[in-house]
Order: structure tokens, then C-alpha cells, then sequence
């Protein structure tokens, strides 16, 4: 089992960063290599680039703790837990974490590579909503 | 009309497995050639002993912590200075035919340009999404990858899919089911990383390089300058080259190497004289970096798995000897041969049963650091042969291709052009080189710096979860060619530790920008 951890400050509101991660459906907007994504009640199917389809379970969406947490569910994955938390710093100021822990231990980096460059989308897609509310 | 260059490199090859530097397990007849007409290099030196940084370091002419691709898994950058596109530049067609690995292979998000390349065809300055400046990627107007076997998405595998897939069963499977370096046995000894392949010899990657570069070749005009970078996956493991070919080197007669102790008494004694990561990885309990299989134990490595493995790594270095001798010959039928600088190296070497170990890592010793390299330059520049003594290091490589275009060299650049005799060498201040270590894998980072002399090679361990600063290696290579003996802490040796921190010192206050560290996004 492996654990690890991306995370990326943001100039934007906890608010705004959480209005883009909260929605299952939205993780093909944000997550490079991540192509469709289709969702059913607490499931959720995504294709990556590459063509790997993976079943995922969304566990929590909790909107008080800024925290959205779900499980890849198909193989190769003997384990997996993938955890956003969105927290705030200060009004305009907010620091993201995604945290991916998962069996085999490979597929925690394999996946935690992704993450960081879902965590640059994530910056990128808050701050120029930032900008556009408050000029 | 400029010089045109042929840049070939192997991966994982040691110094002594060519004829010219010694080596007596396999026949290297066109190598040998090579070396005898040109520059023979007795101490070339990595930037990294593992893949990707030392090939950014080969395309980028910085070193790792310059280019920032500071261990596998780590993409060099997208806009990093490329060689290949100052040779564009220059007015240079560019190519690259075989392994790249500028970018982790493992992408299951398929964000790299070299897994999706193949996808989009064979690329060529014909096709209109060529983009201008940089090439198609880094550089090279023609890009056909190929790496270790047959998984993934890359040219080579493709090809084999769609040609040949009965064949794709022959070849060891390099990843086993949980994406580990896989360490099942095989062949006749049970080694890690040894198979049988059924594959025909026509069919396997290193023929397939060569046929796709002479293909390259044979497309450019008479009178165009061109630089190709021919690549070859082998002899990096696995051990697996075309069954049809192994009668060449009977394993059973293969005899020990020198770097082997034959009795486990005498290897633990060497490795507990070394930093504590040696034995902790020889007896099974840390696997510090993902370049050996995860679940295997070094301490199980028997004489004949060694005998095994070596006689298997001698035919594959046979078949790109003979390989770069077919390109050779599609030069010279374009009446080429006196115009073309052939350049020839690996990215860093390989234990091959040096102090009971197989594969690499966080380990600076000649196994790993000392390279074949041969710069065979062009006849119609009337080279001198020479063998060259003096420390060279890959990182020059970029600035050699440079000064044989006569493009003048960028400020990015860390390296100058090789030496062509060690007078050269004396006169431009060739008296040692450098190589890093860093990785973080895991909860285990480990961190090395080296500093290889003529005479010396000295290690320096920065602090990290198996090291706390204090550590230290340190070789006579006159005295211990072999490196057996640390004298990192004989007072005997004060003096020329303190010289050789001295020079570590200066590599890193050393002048240019650094770019930022690449993020780890895979295992390799």
C-alpha cells in the first residue's frame, strides 16, 4: 500500500475551488487525460486517454468540509481512496489537497502523477474565475 | 555541405563489453573498427545511472539537477533546451529511430507526446501537423520509438501487433501484474529478467532500429546534413535476445567477471564497507528506487545466474554491433562514409555481478559510471586516432554535435565539446566530472554526488531516509580498479577528500539557470 500527496495553493476563494471539484461529473473538465466520464447514482465511469476505464465509487461529497472522497473500484486496483480537500487559508487564498493512497503501490504514483496536473487545472480554472467576478 | 552525425546509443551497456576497451565475451569487430579510426574514451562518465535524466542530460547538455529530469518518472520539460533543435537550426534534418524515454513510459493518462506519437503515425515533415521550429518534438523532424519488448504504445510494439503478434508471446514481460519491475525467473538458471524468445533475429528490436534508420537515411537527399539518433533498447534487461542467436555464447563457459566475489563472506564484507543502502538491498530489505525488480533478493543470485545473464547481455551487444555495421553499409552505398561522424555510447552501465549484484541504482562505482564511448569523426576531417584517459562525461556530448556542425554553442549548455587527445583534454581543464543521484520513492529518498578523477571517484550521501549527511565513499582507482576498498575515512586519504569536496563544492556554486524540478509522475 502507498500514500501520497499532491497539493497546490490557489488564489481563489474555498468556495470557488470547491464549486469545481464537488460534482462527480465534472472530473473530465478538470483532470488532464481523463477523456469521458459518466455517472449513476454513487457510480461513476471514467476513460483516460490511454483507454483505461476505471469504476469508481463516490463515497463523500461534504460541502461543509470542502471534502470529496471516492474509490476506484475495477482492477487493477486491489485498494484505492482518492481524497480533494479544499481548504481555506484566508478569503482569497485557499489550498487544495488530493491524496491518493492505493494497492499496488505503483498505481498510487501513477495516479498521484495525474493528480498534480488536475491540481494545475484546478488553479488555473478558480483563479480565471476569480478574475472574472472580481476584475 | 556540413559533417553529417550518427549518434548511436545503447542502454545499460558496460565499458568493458566492446572489444576495443578490452572486453572479451563478445565480438564487437565494427565497434572495434570505429574506435581504431577515431577517439576511444577510457573514462566516460554518466550525469545519472538511470535512463531518462542521463539521456535529457545527452539531449539538453546540462546536467540533471540543470535540466531538472531528476530521476525515471520525472518528464524532462516540454520547452528544455534540445540539441536537436540547434541542429535544426543549423539547417540539419533530425532524427530520432528507438528508445527516447525523455518522458515516463507508464501514462495511463496519456499525457506525454512519446506514447502518443505512434498513435498518430509515423511523423514526417510531409505531414501538416508538423509545427515548425522545434520539429515534431524536441527538436527531431522524424521520431520511431522503441523500448525494452513489446508492451505499450510505442512504434516498435505496434509494429510487432500488427505484423508479427504471434511473436509479441516470446518476449519476458518486463512488468509484472503489479507494475513492479518483474523478477521472475528464467532461461536455464532461474535468473530475473532471462527468457527464451522465439522471436526471429529479423524481427527483434535491435534489427528493427537498424532497418528503420537505413530507412530514414535512405530518404534524405545526397547533399543533405543530417543528424540521427539511433537508439538501441539492448543490452538493458531483459535478457531475453532471439533464441536463434545464444549458440554464440555458450552461458556455461562464460567465465566469472573479476568484479564477482565468489564467496558471500567476501561480498558482505565489501558491501558493509559501503554505505548502509548497499547491503540493505543485497539482503532484501530496501528496495531504494524502482530499477531492480521489487521482490527480488540480490543475496539469491547464484554463479551460474551470473554466467546466465552476462552470456545473454554478450550476444545482444553482438547484434547491435552487427546492426550498427549494416547502417554503416547503407552509408557508405550513399557515398557518404567520409562525411558522416559516428558517435557511439550507452546512458550508464550495469552490475552484470559485480559485488553479487545485477541491474543499477543509487550505486556510483565504475559498474554503473564507466562507459563506452567512441567518436569515430568524419575522414574528411583528417581525425587523429587517439585514446582519450582524461574524464569526459555525456553531458559534453550536445556541444560535440554542435562543434561538428559548426553552430556556435548556446549559453545552456554545461559541457564543453569532447577532447580529441588528452593533450586537448590537459589544455581545456578535462580533469573530472560529475554525476547525481536523487530519488524519493515511496517514504525512501536517497541523494548522491560524485566526483570521478583519473585518478579517484568519491561519493558524498546528503542526508535522506537511509542516509544522514555523514556518509561517504571514496576509491583509488589506480590502486582498487575494482573499487573494494572505501577510504572514505583512512586518514591516509584526508587530503584528497578534501580536494575531491572541494570539487563537489564547485559543481554545485556552478554558474547558468536551473530550471525547476520536474514532478514525479510514474515509476519510469
Amino acid at each position: 500500500m502507498a500514500s501520497l500527496r499532491q497539493d497546490r495553493r490557489i488564489n481563489a476563494s474555498v468556495e470557488t475551488v470547491w464549486g469545481i471539484v464537488r460534482r462527480p461529473e465534472s472530473i473530465a473538465d478538470w483532470f488532464p487525460g481523463i477523456v469521458s466520464c459518466t455517472v449513476e447514482g454513487s457510480h461513476r465511469l471514467v476513460t483516460t486517454t490511454a483507454g483505461m476505464d476505471s469504476a469508481e465509487e463516490i463515497m463523500t461529497v461534504d460541502p461543509l468540509l470542502h471534502r470529496f472522497v471516492y474509490r476506484v473500484t475495477s482492477e487493477p486496483f486491489r485498494f484505492h481512496l482518492g481524497i480533494i480537500d479544499v481548504i481555506e487559508i484566508a478569503p482569497l487564498d485557499t489550498l487544495c489537497v488530493y491524496s491518493t493512497t492505493a494497492e499496488p503501490d505503483v498505481f498510487a504514483l501513477l495516479i498521484s502523477g495525474g493528480t498534480a496536473g488536475a491540481l494545475e487545472e484546478i488553479k488555473r480554472r478558480a483563479e480565471a474565475l476569480e478574475r472574472k467576478l472580481h476584475g | 555541405m556540413g559533417r553529417k552525425i550518427l549518434f548511436i546509443t545503447t542502454d545499460q551497456q558496460r565499458y568493458d563489453t566492446v572489444g576495443a576497451n578490452g572486453g572479451t565475451l563478445s565480438r564487437t569487430p565494427v565497434l572495434d573498427r570505429l574506435a581504431a579510426e577515431g577517439i576511444r574514451y577510457e573514462r566516460c562518465q554518466p550525469t545519472s545511472v538511470v535512463c531518462m535524466p542521463s539521456r535529457a542530460s545527452m539531449l539538453t547538455g546540462q546536467f540533471p539537477s540543470t535540466h531538472g529530469a531528476w530521476m525515471n518518472g520525472v518528464a524532462l520539460a516540454v520547452d528544455a533546451p534540445s540539441v536537436a533543435e540547434s541542429l535544426k537550426d543549423a539547417g540539419y534534418a533530425t532524427a530520432l529511430i528507438g528508445k527516447a524515454h525523455f518522458e515516463p513510459f507508464m501514462d495511463v493518462f496519456g499525457r506525454y507526446a512519446e506514447n502518443s506519437l505512434a498513435s498518430l503515425g509515423i511523423p514526417t515533415i510531409e505531414q501538416p501537423w508538423f509545427g515548425g521550429r522545434r520539429g515534431v518534438h524536441r527538436g527531431f523532424d522524424h521520431l520511431e520509438f522503441a523500448t525494452h519488448g513489446v508492451m505499450g504504445p510505442l512504434h516498435y510494439a505496434r509494429w510487432i501487433a500488427a505484423n508479427h503478434p504471434e511473436a509479441a508471446r516470446g518476449f519476458y514481460p518486463v512488468i509484472d501484474q503489479d507494475f513492479n519491475v518483474n523478477a521472475a525467473g528464467g532461461g536455464d538458471t532461474g535468473a530475473p529478467q532471462v527468457k527464451f524468445n522465439d522471436v526471429a533475429r529479423e524481427w527483434y528490436h535491435t534489427d528493427w532500429v537498424a532497418e528503420r534508420t537505413t530507412a530514414w537515411l535512405d530518404a534524405q537527399a545526397s547533399d543533405a546534413d543530417w543528424f540521427c539518433w539511433m537508439s538501441f533498447p539492448d543490452p538493458h534487461h531483459p535478457w531475453d535476445p532471439p533464441k536463434s542467436e545464444l549458440s554464440r555464447v555458450p552461458w556455461r563457459e562464460v567465465p566469472l567477471p573479476e568484479g564477482y566475489p565468489r564467496s558471500a563472506a567476501e561480498r558482505e564484507a565489501i558491501l558493509d564497507d559501503k554505505a548502509r543502502h548497499w547491503r540493505a538491498w543485497y539482503d532484501g530489505r530496501v528496495v531504494s528506487n524502482y530499477e531492480a525488480p521489487a521482490k527480488w533478493v540480490p543475496a539469491t543470485l547464484t554463479e551460474d545466474q551470473v554466467r546466465e545473464v552476462n552470456a545473454y547481455n554478450a550476444v545482444e551487444v553482438e547484434l547491435i554491433d552487427e546492426a550498427i555495421g549494416r547502417v554503416l553499409k547503407a552509408i557508405e552505398r550513399r557515398g557518404w562514409s567520409d562525411e558522416v561522424d559516428v558517435i557511439f555510447t550507452t546512458d550508464h552501465g550495469e552490475f552484470q555481478g559485480d559485488y553479487g549484484l545485477l541491474f543499477k541504482g543509487p550505486y556510483h562505482v565504475d559498474s554503473l559510471m564507466r562507459l563506452p564511448l567512441i567518436w569515430r569523426p568524419a575522414p574528411v576531417s583528417s581525425p587523429v586516432p587517439s585514446v582519450v584517459s582524461a574524464p569526459v562525461s555525456l553531458v559534453s556530448l550536445a556541444a560535440t554535435f554542435l562543434s561538428v556542425a559548426g553552430h556556435p554553442a548556446p549559453s545552456w549548455l554545461e559541457g564543453g565539446a569532447l577532447p580529441v587527445d588528452d593533450d586537448d583534454a590537459s589544455l581545456r581543464a578535462f580533469d573530472s566530472t560529475a554525476t547525481e543521484w536523487d530519488s524519493a520513492l515511496f517514504g525512501v529518498d536517497v541523494h548522491l554526488r560524485t566526483v570521478v578523477t583519473s585518478r579517484h571517484l568519491y561519493t558524498e550521501y546528503r542526508p535522506g531516509a537511509m542516509h544522514d549527511g555523514s556518509e561517504g565513499e571514496l576509491y583509488d582507482l589506480e590502486l582498487d580498479p575494482l573499487q573494494r576498498v572505501n577510504r572514505f575515512a583512512d586518514p591516509a586519504y584526508r587530503t584528497v577528500r578534501a580536494e575531491l569536496a572541494e570539487r563537489l563544492v564547485d559543481h554545485e556554486r556552478r554558474p547558468g539557470e536551473r530550471a525547476a524540478p520536474g514532478v514525479l509522475t510514474a515509476p519510469v
